[in-house]
C-alpha cells in the first residue's frame, strides 16, 4: 500500500458550527494504482483531494491518520507538510489556468521554485517532459499570459510531477477543458505514471464517463463518506450501491434515444453536513432504504477490492 | 506598446487641450464683467500697473473680437510662452516668476513623493498578514492618510519650530542670506527644507503603506501564491513575488494620486511660507493676480502630464506583460 | 468554496443577515461610524444649544481653554468651540454634497460605460482619463478663484464635478464583470431595458460596493475642501474647518502658541476622514468573507 487513508475526519469551521465534509474516511491506493474520485459536489472530495496536500485557513484535522510510503503525514500542520508537498504529494490544482505567476518567465520561475526547495533545477530533463507533453522548449522563455490554457495546463502538470512525488492529485484538471482537450491531459497523466514521474494518483472529478477511461479504480463518494469503491470496470458495469446506480443512471449513453428514456438526475439533494442525519446519509433520496438504514451501515468488502457501505447491497 | 503610448498620449494631449480651454473660459464665463471687476478688486495703487492691467486685459480677452479669435490668439501667446504679466510683481512676466518658484516646489515633492513612496510600500508588505505588525502599522497609515496635509504641516511647525525651536518654521533660507552656492547656504536650504519636507512625506506614507498592505493580501490569496504554497514553497519566495506583482498596482496608484499631492505640496508651502508654487498661489489669490494664477494652473497642469508620462515609461520597463504585447497594463 | 456553498445555498436574507451579525461584532466597523455619529451629532446640536455668532468679536482675544470659553478664544476674541461646531456642519455639508454628485456622476458613467461597451465605453472611458489626470485642486482654483461669492454648496458642487472619475472607473470594471452573469442574461432575454437592468440587477448586486466608494468620496471630499479654504478660496460667508486652520495661519496663531485654535479643527477632519476610512476597512470584511480574521 503507497497511501493508507483511516478514519479521516475533516471538517470546515463555520458561524453555525463544524461542517463534516469529511466524516470518517478509509481506504487504500496501491503504487502504481490511479484512483478516480466521483461523486456530487459538496461530497467532500476536493476537501478530500486538498487535506493530503494543503488544507485552506477553515479546514481543520479532527481524527484519523494518512500514512504514505509508511511514514504518517502531519497533514493538520500546515509548516510541517512543507517537506512532503512536491516531493512525496503533489498536486494539479483546479485553477491550472492561472496557477503561474504572472510576472516570471516560466523558466525563471521554475528554477527559483526548484531552488526554493533545495532541488537542482534539470533543464535538461524538464524539456524532455515538456516535450513528452507537447510543449516546445521555447515555452521557458515566455511569460505564462503568453501561453494559450491548454498550454498552462500541460505546463503545470510538467512542473507539478518534477519532483517524481509518489503521490499525485489531480484536482478537477478537466472540467474547465474541452473534450478533445480532456482526452489528452488524460493521456498524458498515464504517460507521466509509465514514464514514473509519479507513482500512484488520485484523480477527483464529477464525470464518472472521463474517469473509466482513465482510473484503475473508482471511489464514490456521497456527503463527506465513502460509499462505494471498486475496480473502474466493476463500478460502471456492476455497481452495489444504489447511489452509484443512480449515478449511472444518470448518464447520458451513446446510441440510447432520449426520446424514450428520459435522462434524470437523482431526486432530491444531499443532507446538510452541519448537522448530518443519523444512519444512511443516502437514505432520503434512496429508492430502496428500509428500517435498516436508520443505523449508519459500515463499510463491507463484498468481494475482493469491491467495498460498499450499504445494508442491502 | 505602440498602442500603449499612443493612447497614453492622446489623453494626455486631450487633457492638456481641455486644460487650456478651461483656463480661456473660466474667465469669459463667469458671471459678471470680469475687466471691470478685476481692474476694481485688484486695487493696484501705481497708475502704470492700472494702465498696463487694462491693456493686458484687453488684449488678453479683446472683448471686442469675435470667441473664436480669442481662443485661438489665447493659444498663441501661450504657444509663444506668454503668460502675461505679473500684477502682484509688476512688470515681471508670469513665467519669470513661475520659473523661480519651481525649483523649490520640486525640491520638495519628488524627494517626499519617492520616499514616501518606497518606505511605504516596505512598510506594508512586511505588515500584510502579520498580526502584531499589522495591527500598529494599519491604524498608524489610516491616522496619517486621513490628516490634512496642511494640518500635520502646523501641528510639526508647532512642535518642533516653535516649542523645540530645532527647525525654521517660514521661508525658503533664513533672511540674512542671500542665495548662492556656498555650503553655509546650502546647508541653511536643507534647514528650512526639512519639516515641510518630512510632513509631506509622512502624510503620503500612509496611503502608500495601506494600499501596499491590501495589495499584498489581495496577491497572497491568489492562484499562483496557492499553487506555490502547494508545492511547499517557502513564505520569503511567494512573498517576494506577491510584492513584484502588488508593486505595478502601486505604481498607477502614483499616477492616480499625482494631484493629490501636489494639492498637498501646495498648502504644506502655505503653511511653511516657503517660496514655491504654492506660497505664489496665495500671493496671487491675495493680490487678485489672476495672470499669475493661471499661468501657474498651467504649469501645474503640464508638471503632472510629464510626470504622469514618466511614471507610464517606467510602467512598460516594470511589467513584463506591456513589453510582451500584451494586454496586461489596463490603466 | 463551491462545495459549502452547495452544502447550504444561501439566500439573500440569510446573505444579509450574516452581514448585519458580522457589522454588529466588526469593531473597526462599530468605531469608525461611532467617532463619525458623534462629530455629526455636534455639529447638527451644536450651533443650536449653544447659540451665538460663530465670528462675532468677543471681549477676551487669545485665551486658552477654560470653562467659559471650552476651545478657547481667537485673537478676536471668537469662541473656538462655537467656530468649531458650525465648522463641523460645513465639513458634514460638503462632505455630502461634494461626495454625493461624485457619486451619482460616477455611477452613471461607470454602469453606462460598463454595460453599454463599444463605442460608447471607449467615449466615456477617454473622457474619465481625461478628467482624472488633470490635478483636481488646480482647477477648483481657479473656478473658485473667479467666483466672486463662494458657498459651501458651492463648493461642494464643483468638487463632486471634478472628484468622480476615479469612481466610475472602478464601477465600470464592477459592472463589467457583473455584465456578462446568468441573472442579467435572464433579464435581458426577458426585454428589460438597459436602465432597468442596471437598477433592478446589477446595482443592487454591488450595493455595498457603491457604499464603500461614496464614503471614500465623502472623504475626498471633505479634505480637497479643507485644502481650499486654507488656501483662501474658502466660503465667504460663514465658517468651516478648513477656513478656522486659515486664520489661524494667517493671524499667526503659531507664532503665537495658540494652540487650542489650530489644533481642534485639524483633528476633527482626521477624526471624520480616519474614522470613515477605518469603517470602510470593517465594511469591507463584512462583505467580503475572505478578509474576515479566522
Amino acid at each position: 500500500m503507497s497511501l493508507q487513508v483511516s478514519e479521516l475526519k475533516v471538517y470546515y469551521r463555520t458561524l453555525k458550527g463544524d461542517v463534516r465534509a469529511l466524516d470518517g474516511m478509509t481506504f487504500g491506493l496501491r503504487d502504481g494504482e490511479i484512483l478516480g474520485l466521483v461523486g456530487e459536489s459538496g461530497c467532500g472530495k476536493s476537501t478530500l483531494g486538498k487535506s493530503l496536500i494543503r488544507m485552506d485557513g477553515r479546514m481543520r484535522h479532527v481524527g484519523g491518520t494518512v500514512v504514505l510510503d509508511g511514514r504518517e503525514l502531519p497533514i493538520g500542520d500546515d509548516r510541517a507538510m512543507n517537506e512532503v508537498r512536491f516531493r512525496e504529494v503533489s498536486l494539479i490544482p483546479q485553477y491550472a489556468m492561472s496557477a503561474l505567476n504572472p510576472t516570471r518567465k516560466l523558466r525563471r520561475m521554475i528554477t527559483e521554485l526548484l531552488r526554493s526547495r533545495g532541488a537542482t533545477p534539470d533543464l535538461e530533463e524538464l524539456e524532455r517532459r515538456m516535450s513528452q507533453v507537447g510543449l516546445p522548449r521555447e515555452v521557458l522563455d515566455r511569460y505564462p499570459i503568453e501561453l494559450s490554457g491548454g498550454m498552462k495546463q500541460r505546463m503545470v502538470m510538467v512542473i507539478s510531477t518534477l519532483l517524481d512525488p509518489s503521490l499525485l492529485i489531480a484536482d478537477e484538471v478537466t472540467s474547465a477543458l474541452d473534450v478533445s482537450t480532456q482526452k489528452a491531459v488524460a493521456r498524458a497523466l498515464l504517460g507521466f505514471r509509465e514514464s514514473g514521474y509519479v507513482k500512484s494518483m488520485i484523480f477527483v472529478t464529477h464525470d464518472l464517463a472521463l474517469t473509466h477511461h482513465i482510473a484503475d479504480t473508482i471511489m464514490v463518494m456521497y456527503a463527506g463518506k465513502l460509499a462505494e469503491k471498486a475496480p473502474a470496470d466493476v463500478i460502471v458495469k456492476a455497481p452495489r450501491h444504489p447511489y452509484t446506480k443512480l449515478l449511472l443512471d444518470s448518464l447520458p449513453e451513446v446510441g440510447v434515444r432520449y426520446a424514450d428514456r428520459r435522462l434524470e438526475g437523482i431526486a432530491g439533494s444531499p443532507p446538510s453536513l452541519l448537522n448530518p442525519p443519523t444512519g444512511c446519509r443516502f437514505r432520503d433520496r434512496c429508492p430502496i432504504a428500509g428500517e435498516q438504514c436508520a443505523e449508519e451501515p459500515p463499510v463491507a468488502e463484498l468481494a475482493p477490492d469491491h467495498h460498499v457501505a450499504c445494508w442491502k447491497a | 506598446m505602440r498602442r500603449y503610448f499612443g493612447r497614453k498620449l492622446l489623453i494626455y494631449g486631450l487633457t492638456f487641450f481641455v486644460a487650456v480651454t478651461v483656463n480661456w473660459m473660466i474667465p469669459r464665463f463667469m458671471p459678471g464683467d470680469p475687466v471691470a471687476s478685476m481692474v476694481a478688486r485688484a486695487n493696484v495703487t501705481k497708475p502704470e500697473a492700472v494702465e498696463a492691467m487694462r491693456a493686458y486685459y484687453t488684449s488678453l480677452f479683446g472683448l471686442d473680437q469675435p470667441l473664436w479669435q480669442q481662443y485661438l490668439n489665447f493659444w498663441g501667446a501661450l504657444l509663444r510662452g506668454d503668460f502675461g504679466v505679473s500684477i502682484w510683481l509688476f512688470p515681471t512676466p508670469v513665467s519669470d516668476v513661475i520659473t523661480t518658484a519651481v525649483p523649490y516646489t520640486l525640491a520638495l515633492i519628488v524627494p517626499s513623493v519617492l520616499l514616501s513612496w518606497v518606505v511605504g510600500n516596505q512598510f506594508g508588505a512586511y505588515a500584510a498578514r502579520r498580526k502584531l505588525l499589522d495591527n500598529t502599522v494599519l491604524p498608524v497609515g489610516y491616522v496619517l492618510t486621513a490628516m490634512p496635509y496642511m494640518w500635520l504641516a502646523v501641528l510639526l511647525a508647532w512642535a518642533f519650530g516653535v516649542i523645540l525651536g530645532w527647525f525654521p518654521v517660514a521661508g525658503g533660507y533664513s533672511f540674512s542670506m542671500r542665495p548662492n552656492w556656498s555650503g553655509a547656504f546650502l546647508l541653511d536650504l536643507l534647514h528650512h527644507w526639512t519639516l515641510p519636507f518630512l510632513s509631506l512625506f509622512l502624510v503620503a506614507l500612509g496611503g502608500w503603506a495601506i494600499g501596499m498592505r491590501n495589495m499584498i493580501i489581495y496577491e497572497l490569496e491568489s492562484d499562483y501564491s496557492n499553487y506555490l504554497s502547494a508545492l511547499g514553497a517557502p513564505s520569503r519566495l511567494i512573498r517576494r513575488y506577491a510584492f513584484r506583482n502588488a508593486v505595478l498596482p502601486q505604481i498607477t496608484g502614483l499616477a492616480l494620486q499625482l494631484g493629490v499631492l501636489v494639492a498637498g505640496a501646495l498648502v504644506t508651502e502655505i503653511v511653511f511660507a516657503y517660496p514655491g508654487l504654492g506660497s505664489l498661489i496665495l500671493k496671487a489669490i491675495q493680490n487678485k493676480d489672476f495672470f499669475l494664477l493661471q499661468g501657474t494652473f498651467l504649469f501645474i497642469v503640464l508638471g503632472v502630464l510629464i510626470a504622469n508620462f514618466i511614471i507610464d515609461i517606467v510602467y512598460v520597463v516594470v511589467d513584463p506583460r506591456t513589453r510582451a504585447g500584451m494586454a496586461g497594463a489596463q490603466a | 468554496m463551491t462545495t459549502l456553498q452547495e452544502v447550504a445555498p444561501r439566500e439573500p436574507a440569510g446573505v444579509r443577515r450574516e452581514a448585519l451579525y458580522f457589522a454588529v461584532r466588526n469593531g473597526k466597523l462599530m468605531a469608525g461610524f461611532g467617532i463619525v455619529l458623534v462629530l455629526l451629532l455636534l455639529g447638527l446640536l451644536g450651533p443650536v444649544l449653544f447659540g451665538g455668532a460663530p465670528n462675532e468679536y468677543g471681549p477676551k482675544p487669545m485665551t486658552p481653554p477654560s470653562a467659559e470659553h471650552w476651545f478657547g478664544t481667537t485673537t478676536f476674541g471668537q469662541d473656538v468651540f462655537l467656530q468649531f461646531v458650525h465648522g463641523l456642519r460645513s465639513t458634514f455639508a460638503v462632505g455630502v454634497i461634494g461626495g454625493g454628485i461624485a457619486a451619482v456622476i460616477g455611477m452613471v458613467v461607470g454602469f453606462v460605460a460598463g454595460y453599454r461597451g463599444g463605442i460608447v465605453d471607449e467615449i466615456l472611458n477617454m473622457l474619465t482619463n481625461v478628467i482624472l489626470v488633470i490635478p483636481t485642486l488646480a482647477v477648483l482654483l481657479i473656478i473658485n478663484a473667479y467666483l466672486g461669492i463662494r458657498s459651501v454648496a458651492v463648493q461642494g458642487l464643483f468638487i463632486g464635478l471634478t472628484q468622480w472619475p476615479w469612481a466610475a472607473r472602478a464601477i465600470r470594471a464592477q459592472t463589467f464583470s457583473l455584465r456578462t452573469r446568468e441573472f442579467v442574461d435572464l433579464a435581458r432575454m426577458s426585454g428589460a431595458g438597459t436602465g432597468r437592468i442596471i437598477a433592478k440587477e446589477i446595482a443592487p448586486n454591488m450595493s455595498s460596493y457603491l457604499f464603500m466608494t461614496f464614503i471614500l468620496l465623502f472623504g475626498g471630499a471633505v479634505l480637497i475642501a479643507s485644502s481650499l479654504d486654507f488656501i483662501g478660496l474658502g466660503p465667504t460667508e460663514g465658517v468651516s474647518l478648513g477656513l478656522m486652520l486659515q486664520n489661524a495661519n494667517q493671524w499667526s496663531a503659531l507664532q503665537l502658541g495658540l494652540w487650542w485654535w489650530f489644533v481642534p479643527p485639524g483633528a476633527a477632519i482626521t477624526a471624520i476622514v480616519g474614522a470613515l476610512y477605518v469603517a470602510n476597512v470593517g465594511l469591507d470584511e463584512v462583505f467580503n468573507p475572505k478578509l474576515r480574521e479566522t
